[in-house]
């Protein structure tokens, strides 16, 4: 015993100067979130699969050479063989090929709908907590006519309105339409919760001490709101994202969505809602891209927001 | 003594009550400071001692400009406090400082001590030279007894007591000439208390300051203050230098103040008469009539009810105390 407890004890000495060393920083909050982020496998992992998905976004060729659009009816949902991995879907088409294609619009209408609703929701929200009073009211009031809106019925009306039903649009106009209506229909969640955060953050003291440092506005906002309201948003745009792939899934299947020529995750899996049971493949590979996706976004997002809490290190 | 830094009078701060959310209207105010007026001379310390919810934080946060007053004046070398605006507001801010109570509020969680303490630069960028201000910083956790090359962490990596000397080199980082102290030490174990205390007094020597020390007990202020102000219910009750009103206390909500500080003296116990209140603070909404420590005081009489007492020196003692039966305690000396 006696004699092992010298060969222990360098071991114990050093464990709390590494610590000190590791709680050492030095940048600025920016610098020491990224020297944190860098440290987790989490972070690589998400950024790892996001990459490929950005790739596959971005340049489709480079996956598959096979056409998303030829379809054999011949060949209505043929199982995986090497002809096509994942199968053929009831028309024929090469499911593979499908999905690789359906990363863009995907991601496209995922990615822009989250950002579209945290940017709004947090400006309001920012304004309405801080303003407080009248303003407050003002925002507060105007989100909750948006939030009364059930977002099926919304976006069919919104849909609709710009499009007359079967016509065939273009996809650009389409994707920035679903984004839009994806956005309108949920800012307000974003508000709120950006709300909540800024009006406790405004209470807080350092704001009071900022204040009698004759700190402007501007500064209080940036400087010292913003940065301890982001993370609750942050989590709430990484769970959105994949929630507005869904929505952007489930306006495919009302036909008001996204639409052929067009394909997406949520198109396809609307497709093969109605043969499940027969064509199995046609629902499991969307599905499983979406849930990959979907996950990757939510580890970064985890990721991030740990890694920019000081408290958290 | 000479010109006055600070002076206040009559200085008003009532807060609407408000009931509906669209249609709001006013049932009723409270008022959370009174009518007070008080002097800070260069280079003093003035203690406000007071109950919670006397209205001691509101005067503070008035004074600061951090809420309007709702009428009052108060000058600031000479000059109108309540009139400045953009600029001339920004300048003044330079000169009058504030330490807040809690120290862990107080302090940007996500923001290291150096832009902490080195934000009053960013804010007043003439008072240093970007390339100074690092070296400033320093200096400053110096002056406070912090380890400067601290600077890169933050504000949950320290104590308390730490915490609080990074509130109070924040406040000293432009040179001000006053520091509202709003119970600095109040959220602070006893025994770092003492070490704070010792600081803002070597702080005062060492720069000139002149403190508004804002605490709810006189024991706490004993030794720091030069003249002390005894707050009830928004208005000054009793007002004199520290001898005055830790020795010949006249006014019964002081005396009761002072015999709830602890005695360090065993063979003292339950030798001293002691004045012990009875009841809550009554609402700043709805205040007594007459004085407004009628309701708990031991003296009260018809009187009080009727007549709010002035804030005077009567024939009986040799400071201002507002009640109508001042006297001097006869009370076994607590030295």
């Amino acid at each position: 015993m006696t004699e092992t407890a010298p060969g222990v004890r360098p071991a114990g000495a050093a464990a709390p100067e590494g610590t000190g060393a590791g709680t050492e920083h030095t940048g600025g909050l920016w610098a020491d979130g990224w020297a944190q982020l860098r440290r987790r496998p989490l972070f690589w992992i998400a950024s790892a699969l996001i990459g490929v998905l950005l790739l596959m976004a971005l340049f489709p060729s480079l996956f598959t050479s096979v056409d998303p659009q030829a379809a054999d009816l011949a060949l209505s949902g043929a199982d995986p063989s090497p002809d096509a991995i994942f199968g053929r879907d009831l028309q024929g088409h090469d499911i593979y090929a499908r999905a690789i294609h359906g990363a863009a619009p995907t991601l496209t209408v995922g990615l822009l709908a989250s950002l579209g609703t945290v940017v709004l929701g947090s400006l309001a929200g920012l304004a309405a907590g801080y303003v407080g009073g009248w303003g407050d009211s003002l925002i507060s009031r105007f989100a909750e006519v948006f939030a009364g809106l059930p977002f099926i019925l919304g976006g069919i009306v919104i849909l609709t309105t710009f499009n007359k039903p079967g016509q065939i649009v273009g996809e650009v106009r389409i994707i920035t339409q679903v984004v839009l209506t994806i956005v309108v229909l949920s800012w307000p969640l974003a508000m709120r919760i950006m709300r909540a955060a800024a009006l406790e953050a405004t209470q807080q003291d350092y704001v009071k001490a900022a204040r009698a440092l004759g700190a402007g506005p501007w500064r209080i906002v940036g400087r010292h709101i913003l940065p301890n309201t982001l993370a609750p948003v942050l989590v709430f745009a990484t769970i959105q994202f994949g929630v507005f792939i869904g929505a952007e899934a489930t306006l495919s299947f009302l036909g008001i969505g996204l639409r052929d020529p067009v394909v997406s995750w949520g198109v396809m899996i609307s497709e093969a809602q109605e043969r499940v049971a027969d064509i199995p493949q046609a629902l499991f590979f969307p599905a499983a891209f979406l849930v990959v996706a979907v996950l990757a976004f939510v580890m970064l997002g985890d990721a991030v927001r740990d890694a920019f809490d000081p408290r958290g290190r | 003594m000479s010109e006055p830094v600070l002076a206040v009078r009559d200085l008003v701060k009532h807060f609407p009550v408000t009931r509906g959310v669209v249609f709001r209207r006013t049932v009723g105010q409270v008022r959370a400071v009174d009518g007070v007026s008080l002097d800070l001379y260069p280079g003093e310390t003035l203690g406000v001692v007071g109950e919670s919810g006397c209205g001691k934080s509101t005067l503070a946060q008035v004074l600061m400009r951090l809420t309007p007053p709702t009428s009052g004046t108060a000058t600031f070398e000479g000059e109108d406090l309540f009139a400045k605006r953009g600029a001339a507001l920004t300048a003044w801010r330079r000169d009058m400082q504030i330490v807040l109570q809690d120290p862990y509020t107080s302090l940007n969680p996500r923001k290291t001590v150096g832009d902490i303490v080195g934000e009053p630069f960013d804010i007043h960028p003439e008072v240093a030279p970007k390339s100074d201000r690092q070296r400033r910083v320093q200096e400053l956790l110096e002056v406070v007894g912090l380890n400067p090359e601290h600077i890169r962490r933050y504000p949950h990596q320290f104590s308390g007591g730490q915490r609080q000397r990074i509130g109070i080199a924040r406040a000293l980082a432009l040179r001000p000439k006053v520091i509202v102290c709003d119970e600095p030490v109040s959220a602070l174990d006893v025994s770092i208390q003492a070490q704070v205390l010792n600081l803002l007094s070597d702080l005062q020597r060492e720069f000139g300051l002149a403190y508004l020390f804002i605490a709810h007990d006189l024991g706490v202020v004993r030794h720091l203050c030069d003249r002390v102000a005894v707050m009830y219910l928004g208005s000054i009750v009793e007002t004199g230098t520290a001898e005055e009103i830790y020795t010949r206390a006249s006014h019964p909500y002081t005396q009761a103040l002072l015999s709830s500080v602890p005695v360090p003296d065993p063979s003292l116990r339950g030798r001293r008469e002691a004045v012990r209140l009875e009841g809550d603070v009554p609402s700043p909404a709805d205040p007594p009539s007459g004085c407004r420590f009628r309701t708990r005081c031991p003296k009260a009489a018809p009187v009080c009810a009727e007549d709010p007492p002035a804030l005077e020196v009567r024939p009986s003692t040799d400071h201002p105390a507002a009640c109508h039966f001042a006297e001097p305690p006869h009370l076994v000396r607590v030295e």
